[in-house]
């Protein structure tokens, strides 16, 4: 198990390593000159070329790159060329609010998720499976920003049962989980449709129905906890396509997330913040793996970590 | 435990616990409603075992499941006749709420297959006390301690670690002892048994019959058991009923079945039995060249752990094995699941990675790139257990036919259609047939399709894994003789790899047993099968169930010492078996004993 664990960590430590040399290489692919943005564009070309030694950035890539690691190593993620400040301090500002969020959409779309799949596959072909199956269809395929539109529209506009955006109260909270949630519910009520049909048909059932247990008892005992296995693989792949919907919500809500800090530095190619921002992502990508991971052998106990 | 208990069902007058009168069922099919079960009326009688023979489709697992409401819904259902307990509670129609008191309380029921009929996410404690909980059968406090006993009643060794174990990590053979623990636990009246043993080793499989009747005799329980295997009838069976499309074809006692059968079918049925020690003479092959030689080979596969994922330990799968065949011989190779024999048939497939040396037809296979074995794998071909599976199901039987002749390139357009015709012809199917898809034939017919294919290419040796264990009797006796005709005509060499003592006595000219990876005896058919030598193979043969209810079979013989693993840690191979000579051609393994010193 702690052999599994460590050989684990080294790996996502390699993964990484090769995330950092493609977000280094984000600097060198974006059009635009650091020296130049930092300078500001009524600078003289003479203190471009000046800021440009003192940051280095007129070494070759491999010089740059291993000092970028040697920073990365202590934790610096470097300075924000316009808000002059360290970009990590920018982060873990913003962090809280960016799990809070993902927290609560883990939450929404496992409720909502394992309970309409369960709900579909005891109703398989029914006009109840068919609708449940329709909306978790829309609630994949749509945009997200339309869908945060949508219902800041109907619940904070015309209803004006939340708050428009912003962040502070539960009430704020409860659009923006939505509407990242939706998209998980739609993957996971179908996940959980599909795996509950094949548990449903399995030999083991039968033997529940003929130790004479109630339907209940069978579905909750029996097959929802062999159905819901698969599912919990899938949550560790769920935090990455998080990582990309948290910058459209967390802007259309004005939620002070990293996703919000991300979809800022875009718009004004403020590169290290960029950089750092994709790293700590990737950091969350290769963990709720690990996770999902380590948790399997505890609900299945054919699984053994070696 | 009453005094009638102690002489189940013989000598007092019967006293009915179950009848059934007039049973039909429906299936609901593409084609419209089918019925499987029709008109069938019988009673179980207080303490007897009723056996339900017959062969796949004739109906007698789906009786077994409408005795138990568990009828897979909503395809099929009773559409008429009545199904009632003594008290005369009716059963059929009875809804799924009524019929949760029947079931466990009752009639209970065990399955085919104990791998999968267990909650593979549930200790197997859980799963026993959840059955005396549901139907309150003892208090909540004392259900671990019931828990117990009944695990010590099926006679499962180290019971109380068992109790917090799951499923994967007990053998098929202990699975079905706890299935018939929990199906006992709240002292049923009837025990439906359906196939306990088919899954089983045979060895396993007359510990688990013996088991039932031991637990039969102790608590009077009636029994009725569903199986194809007229062995297994023999040994159960007070009572037989055989079952043809649904219908009952012949009711008799066991003995008056067996002795003088009334009808043509339960003649054909029995008749196509293979019996040890009536196996017909087979001609002499030609032993002076061999088209298979085998020697010193091995099939090893790691196991790997630790912080840098290093191979701690290997799985010695097959260990140090040699052996020859002859053009137009039969080797068979013989062992219980897991011994081996079916890795050495991939190994010479090279199916799987293997050490030693593989000569086909003079041609050594090690060593070679996979270019290079192209020409060699011509000459070995495959035939596997379940010819369902190793059909595509959505490919054409003839484009699965002629496929191996278009990888090698020797024959397209109307020569390779004359070909593939020819071939179907050759295994006694019409070239009519080419254009279908597997789902349109029966068993029988899909496995001469897959021996069809594996004659495309003309080969020398053929491996038959299993390749008629999953027939039913009458068919697999065709298959053994086109099998058999195939080999005389053509020469081939068959490398026969069977779990069934019987079947192997019918084809084999030489036979090797197996266990823990290495051959512990080889030699004729004969000298293997009427003097066996060594104690794993006696206990083999002693375990096989004789399809003669006058015949008693001993108590299976014990096992000798511990049950050996396969893993090794790395560097510490197993010991190798040293083979001496007791007769010309009888080469036995040293017992273990003398081996370990």
């Amino acid at each position: 198990m702690w052999a599994y664990v460590v050989r684990r960590l080294g790996e996502s430590l390699l993964i990484l390593l090769g995330i950092s040399v493609v977000t280094f290489a984000l600097l060198y692919l974006v059009p635009a000159d650091p020296a130049r943005q930092i300078a500001g564009r009524s600078a003289t070309a003479e203190t471009v070329a000046n800021i440009r030694a003192q940051l280095g950035l007129d070494q070759p890539f491999h010089v740059q790159y291993v000092r970028y690691l040697g920073n990365l190593l202590q934790g610096d993620l470097g300075r924000s060329y316009l808000q002059r400040t360290e970009v990590s301090e920018l982060i873990a500002a913003r962090m809280p609010a960016t799990l809070l969020l993902m927290g609560a959409a883990i939450v929404v779309e496992l409720i909502l998720g394992l309970t309409i799949g369960v709900i579909a596959a005891l109703r398989r072909n029914s006009a109840l499976d068919q609708s449940l199956m329709v909306f978790s269809f829309v609630t994949i395929s749509a945009p997200q920003f339309v869908v945060g539109i949508l219902l800041l529209y109907v619940f904070a506009v015309q209803l004006n049962w939340f708050p428009i955006g912003g962040y502070g109260t539960f009430a704020h909270l409860v659009l923006p989980a939505i509407t990242i949630g939706l998209l998980g519910t739609g993957w996971y009520s179908r996940m959980m449709r599909s795996s509950m049909i094949d548990v449903l048909a399995q030999d083991f059932v039968r033997t529940a129905r003929a130790k004479g247990l109630g339907k209940l008892r069978i579905i909750l005992r029996h097959v929802a906890p062999n159905a819901i296995l698969p599912v919990i693989a899938m949550i560790g792949i769920d935090i990455g396509l998080f990582m990309s919907g948290i910058v459209v919500v967390e802007s259309v809500f004005g939620w002070p997330g990293i996703g919000q800090l991300a979809w800022q530095a875009i718009q004004r190619v403020d590169i290290p913040i960029i950089m750092g921002v994709t790293l700590v992502s990737a950091c969350f990508i290769v963990l709720g793996n690990l996770l999902a991971d380590l948790i399997a052998p505890l609900v299945d106990p054919r699984i053994k970590l070696k | 435990m009453t005094a009638q208990a102690a002489t189940p069902g013989r000598g007092d007058a019967p006293r009915p616990v179950l009848t059934v009168e007039g049973l039909t069922i429906q299936v609901a099919t593409p084609d419209g409603a089918q019925i499987v079960v029709e008109d069938l009326g019988f009673t179980l009688n207080r303490g007897e075992t009723l056996c339900l023979a017959g062969e796949s489709g004739s109906g007698k697992s789906m009786t077994a499941l409408a005795i138990m409401g568990l009828l897979p819904q909503p395809m099929a259902r009773i559409a008429r006749g009545s199904i009632r307990l003594a008290d005369g509670t009716e059963l059929a129609g009875r809804s799924e709420r009524d019929f949760r008191d029947i079931r466990a309380n009752r009639i209970s029921m065990i399955f085919q297959e104990p791998m999968t009929s267990l909650n593979p996410v549930m200790t197997i404690g859980r799963q026993l006390t959840e059955v005396l909980l549901e139907h309150r059968a003892c208090p909540r406090a004392e259900a671990p301690a019931r828990a117990l006993d009944l695990l010590r009643d099926v006679q499962i060794t180290d019971a109380e670690r068992r109790l917090k174990q799951y499923p994967h990590e007990l053998s098929g053979g202990m699975r079905q002892r706890v299935m018939i623990a929990i199906a006992l636990a709240c002292n049923p009246e009837i025990l439906i048994a359906d196939e306990p043993t088919t899954a089983l080793d045979v060895t396993v499989q007359a510990e688990v019959l013996e088991l039932i009747r031991a637990l039969q005799r102790e608590h009077g329980t009636t029994v009725l058991m569903i199986t194809h295997d007229m062995g297994v009838v023999a040994e159960m069976a007070d009572r037989v009923i055989v079952m043809r499309h649904g219908r009952q074809a012949e009711a008799a006692p066991v003995r008056t079945l067996f002795a003088a059968p009334q009808t043509a079918y339960a003649r054909e049925l029995l008749a196509a039995v293979p019996r040890l020690g009536q196996a017909p003479a087979r001609p002499v092959p030609d032993r002076t060249r061999d088209v298979v030689d085998v020697a010193d080979l091995s099939v090893r596969f790691p196991m790997r752990g630790g912080v840098l994922n290093r191979v701690r330990a290997q799985v010695h799968a097959v260990e140090g094995v040699s052996f020859r065949v002859a053009p137009g011989e039969t080797l068979a190779l013989v062992g219980e699941s897991g011994c081996g024999k079916s890795t050495i048939g991939k190994a010479l497939l090279g199916l799987v990675p293997w050490e030693g040396s593989i000569r086909i037809d003079g041609r050594q296979m090690a060593g070679l790139s996979p270019r290079g074995l192209k020409p060699i794998r011509r000459n070995i071909q495959m035939v596997f257990q379940d010819p369902g599976a190793s059909l595509d199901a959505r490919m054409t039987v003839g484009r699965q036919v002629a496929e191996p002749l278009l990888v090698h390139g020797l024959a397209t357009g109307s020569e390779l259609t004359d070909r593939v015709a020819w071939l179907f012809r050759r295994v006694g199917l019409t070239p009519d047939q080419m254009d279908r898809y597997p789902h349109e034939f029966s068993g029988g017919q899909r496995q001469r399709i897959c021996i069809a294919r594996a004659l495309a290419l003309r080969p020398k040796v053929i491996v038959a894994d299993e390749s008629v264990s999953a027939l039913d009797v009458s068919v697999q006796a065709q298959v053994l003789e086109l099998l058999r005709e195939l080999q005389q005509e053509e020469g081939l060499a068959y490398l026969f790899i069977s779990h069934d003592m019987a079947v192997i006595e019918q084809v084999a000219d030489r036979v090797a047993v197996m266990n823990l990876g290495q051959i512990v005896e080889t030699g004729s058919r004969e000298q293997v099968l009427r003097a066996p030598a060594h104690p794993y193979t006696r206990r083999l043969l002693s375990a096989v169930p004789v399809p003669d209810p006058e015949h008693v079979r001993p108590p299976v013989l014990p096992r000798e010492g511990e049950v050996g693993s396969p893993v090794r840690p790395l560097g510490q191979p197993p010991a190798r078996s040293e083979m001496h000579e007791i007769a010309p051609g009888h080469w036995v393994a040293r017992p273990a004993r003398s081996r370990a010193a």
